[in-house]
């Protein structure tokens, strides 16, 4: 009982963020394995699984709506945007813990409660919902529009409003905690980038989970109350017309991406500055452009609000809309690309020092999210143009590019951050020779399952398909082969993970005991606690390379400093 | 059985006038942004595998050269990237077909595209949704109190003559739908409460699929057509046979 009142039944930062780590546990592994079920449906159509029979196409739509929304809310959002903000955040900024520790942990059961609510939604009659983790009206907003329509889709409204309570009272408690309780010293020039990413994220959390909170209220009052905001007059869904209101199914997909663009902002943007941090140590070099940096995160923070329309392009919307769309997302290609160019800066300048690059398992993972990020954000600007993603919109070419993108880049950084950080929360290392093998095999079987599905959207494959037969077929007379190719390579991503959970739960019981900053890392989170308390800081978040000392680095809670 | 020729890009062969500039543009921002991808790994690689014997010169780049070149050089390459698209978007969609174009009107409902000609009138009759019922013949709902609609074609494959600009008008009854011909360039959804119109001109006879490229519910998958583009004069007789068969 005092156990679970030390670790589970409390405020403490730390227990909240692992705790947030285990949902995201939870969600990750159900996530894959509802992904693996269609990957081996789509390799062997006509496959009898045990206790389930052969997979039917309801079936297939309802795991791809279970995953997309697991994997995008309750692993890439509560990932990098809760876990680590409640696991890190106060030690990196000097405060002892988040602005508010009680609304944290609400947030947290908030969004254990909507994990469970949405899973629930297999359980129900009719099961889970068919209309995949945008929702698109009249098929959200009419129960006889499918299978899983009615309870399951309400299931699916219920846990996404509840999650985003959750979330806005977590960037709430976030942006108090960034904004007030910075100790003396760290000024806004001083933090570190996974703070100014977490201070823009959570920034683009409060309107963004505002507007899907509306949303999901007026399509829960259309499906129940006889509201019409997104149904229009005359809509005949299975032999039953709608004879009131007129209501617009565009209204949604203009508010639910307003708050889907930025989303995946949310999502990924913590992990650049985390992959900005680990460079920098792992180089032991400054971040190149550190001011910068930050500025571009604003500035994609900032346009990361304009681009909605470019996940609309042929829904109906004004063809001179999709012009001005168009443009405002090739424009977020400048500042992202500037990110790149920084952090291949610094580890250009890392790898000149003697010995190069220190490639423990951290910047493995670090690394592989910059490959994603470049892999992923470079089919960006083709998606970009209306004229050509008319032709690629919802085809397996959009399928590979946010995999690459948010997915494994988003997953990499996770990644990433629980091997830099597990010292820091266990006293132990993780064991290299695990980490590498996880990182190689996870890398091969990555780009081995989504780089082919470039070329499959490129053939015209769409999305949402359990089977591609019919005339359809002829797009792909290669189809089998290809998908079998695909399915093994997620196999082989899949368990690859067996590395990482054998390395989690043997380093956490038998792993090298660490020092109490193994990295040499600059940032405050690693501060020994025997030290006395801190009260004023005086370095800059980044001070590697720094020729004046006897180690080649400067922490921020050093003595002196000529910073002033 | 046709072979379908291998095009280094994947993409199906071309069909429609406007097709040739996208296949163009696609390719050379493939090909661009692929080789962005391989110098990028390229210089990863290099930089992993660098081992200096001792610590050398300035440690952080500094210059104009490395700093502002590379930022210009990409900013080019977007813009470039960006007004090309554009010119060509704006060529295709910000004028409507021209006024001879032929109609016809698309209709999707889970899980079938009906294809609606207007007959000898040019006129498409009046939709009533309360009138649908495609078991009795009548999937669209056309209220027989309208004199146009009384020689109004409904097929279920969409038939086309080659050479000639099309101006289809997207409707959906139920859920949204999207139209997506892949050999014609070509995808627009069908949004219930909207009518939408595309324009397109088939430059090439044969067969093409037609499907379904936004989930419409469990027959999503299923929900396909036939795309025929046939020469005038066979489609000339193609239409007198339907009109014959009402």
């Amino acid at each position: 009982m005092s156990w679970l009142r030390r670790h589970v039944f409390t405020t403490n930062h730390r227990s909240v963020g692992l705790l947030y780590l285990a949902l995201v546990a939870i969600a990750v592994a159900i996530g894959v394995v509802l992904s693996l079920l269609m990957r081996i449906h789509l390799a062997w159509p006509a496959l009898c699984f045990p206790g389930w029979g052969v997979m039917k196409p309801e079936d297939y739509l309802a795991l791809v709506t279970i995953h997309g929304t697991l994997m995008v809310f309750f692993v890439l959002t509560i990932g990098p945007q809760n876990a680590f903000p409640s696991l890190i955040l106060p030690g990196q900024i000097g405060a002892k813990g988040m602005a508010f520790p009680a609304l944290n942990a609400v947030s947290l059961w908030m969004t254990a409660l909507s994990l469970f609510v949405l899973l629930a939604a297999f359980l129900v009659p009719m099961g889970a919902p068919i209309s995949g983790w945008t929702s698109y009206p009249p098929l959200s907003a009419i129960a006889a529009a499918g299978p899983g329509q009615a309870l399951g889709m309400d299931c699916w409204l219920l846990s996404l409003a509840i999650f985003a309570v959750g979330q806005i009272f977590g960037a709430i408690n976030i942006l108090a905690t960034i904004i007030d309780t910075r100790v003396k010293g760290m000024t806004l020039g001083r933090m570190p980038l996974t703070v100014w990413s977490w201070l823009i994220s959570s920034t683009l959390v409060l309107p963004a989970f505002s507007v899907l909170l509306a949303a999901l209220v007026l399509l829960f009052c259309d499906r129940h109350l006889a509201t019409s905001f997104f149904v229009p007059l005359g809509d005949a869904v299975a032999g039953h017309v709608i004879r009131y209101g007129d209501g617009s199914p565009l209204l949604w997909l203009h508010l639910f991406w307003f708050f889907g663009h930025p989303e995946v902002y949310i999502a990924i943007l913590p992990g650049m500055g985390l992959a900005s941090s680990l460079f920098a140590n792992f180089s032991r070099r400054p971040v190149v452009g550190y001011k910068l940096m930050a500025t571009m995160t604003v500035a994609i923070g900032l346009l990361g609000f304009l681009v909605w329309g470019h996940h609309m392009f042929v829904s109906g919307m004004n063809p001179y809309a999709g012009t001005a769309f168009g443009l405002t997302t090739m424009a977020i290609a400048i500042p992202s690309t500037i990110e790149v160019l920084s952090w291949m800066g610094t580890l250009w300048a890392g790898s000149k020092r003697r010995g190069g690059l220190i490639l423990k398992t951290p910047m493995l993972f670090a690394l592989g999210f910059l490959s994603f990020f470049i892999a992923g954000g470079l089919t960006g600007p083709i998606l970009a143009q209306p004229a050509l993603d008319i032709y690629l919109h919802n085809t397996f070419f959009v399928v590979a590019h946010f995999h690459l993108i948010m997915a494994m880049a988003g997953a990499f950084s996770l990644f990433a951050g629980v091997y830099y950080w597990f010292p820091l929360i266990t006293g132990r290392r993780m064991n290299e020779t695990l980490g590498r093998f996880h990182f190689w095999f996870t890398l091969i079987g990555a780009y081995g399952t989504f780089f082919p599905m470039h070329l499959q959207g490129l053939a015209g494959k769409p999305r949402h398909y359990a089977d591609l037969t019919g005339p359809a077929a002829s797009l792909l007379p290669n189809l089998l082969p290809s998908e079998r190719g695909i399915t093994f390579s997620a196999l082989l991503l899949a368990a690859s993970q067996t590395f990482f959970l054998v390395n989690l739960i043997w380093s956490a019981l038998r792993g090298l005991k660490a020092d109490a900053n193994p990295w040499q890392a600059t940032t405050l989170e690693w501060r020994p606690s025997s030290e006395e308390e801190l009260k004023l800081i005086r370095h800059g978040p980044y001070e590697y390379d720094v020729a004046w000392t006897e180690s080649d680095f400067i922490p921020q809670w050093a003595e002196g400093g000529d910073q002033e | 059985m046709k072979m379908q020729s291998a095009s280094p890009s994947w993409l199906p062969p071309n069909a429609a006038a406007h097709g040739f500039a996208m296949d163009h543009l696609m390719r050379w921002n493939l090909a661009v942004l692929g080789l962005c991808f391989l110098i990028a790994h390229a210089l990863l690689f290099i930089l992993l595998l660098r081992r200096s014997k001792s610590s050398t010169g300035s440690p952080v780049p500094r210059s104009w050269m490395v700093q502002v070149v590379p930022i210009v050089l990409f900013a080019a390459i977007y813009l470039t990237m960006a007004i090309t698209a554009e010119r060509l978007w704006a060529s295709k969609r910000f004028e409507g077909a021209a006024p001879q174009s032929m109609q016809v009107e698309v209709t999707g409902r889970q899980f079938q595209w009906y294809f609606r000609y207007p007959g000898t009138d040019a006129t498409f009759g009046r939709l009533d949704p309360s009138l649908i019922q495609p078991a009795n013949g009548n999937p669209l709902g056309i209220n027989p109190a309208d004199e146009h609609g009384k020689d109004d074609i409904v097929a279920s494959e969409l038939v086309l003559p080659v050479g000639r600009e099309v101006d289809l008008t997207l409707r959906a009854q139920d859920v949204i739908h999207g139209l997506f011909i892949p050999a014609m360039r070509l995808k627009q959804n069908a949004v219930p409460g909207q009518l939408l119109h595309v324009h397109f001109t088939p430059v090439a006879e044969g067969t093409y699929p037609i499907v379904c490229s936004q989930v419409c519910g469990l027959g999503h998958a299923r929900m396909q057509a036939r795309l025929r583009v046939i020469g005038a004069g066979e489609f000339k007789a193609w239409l007198a046979s339907k009109e014959a068969a009402r």
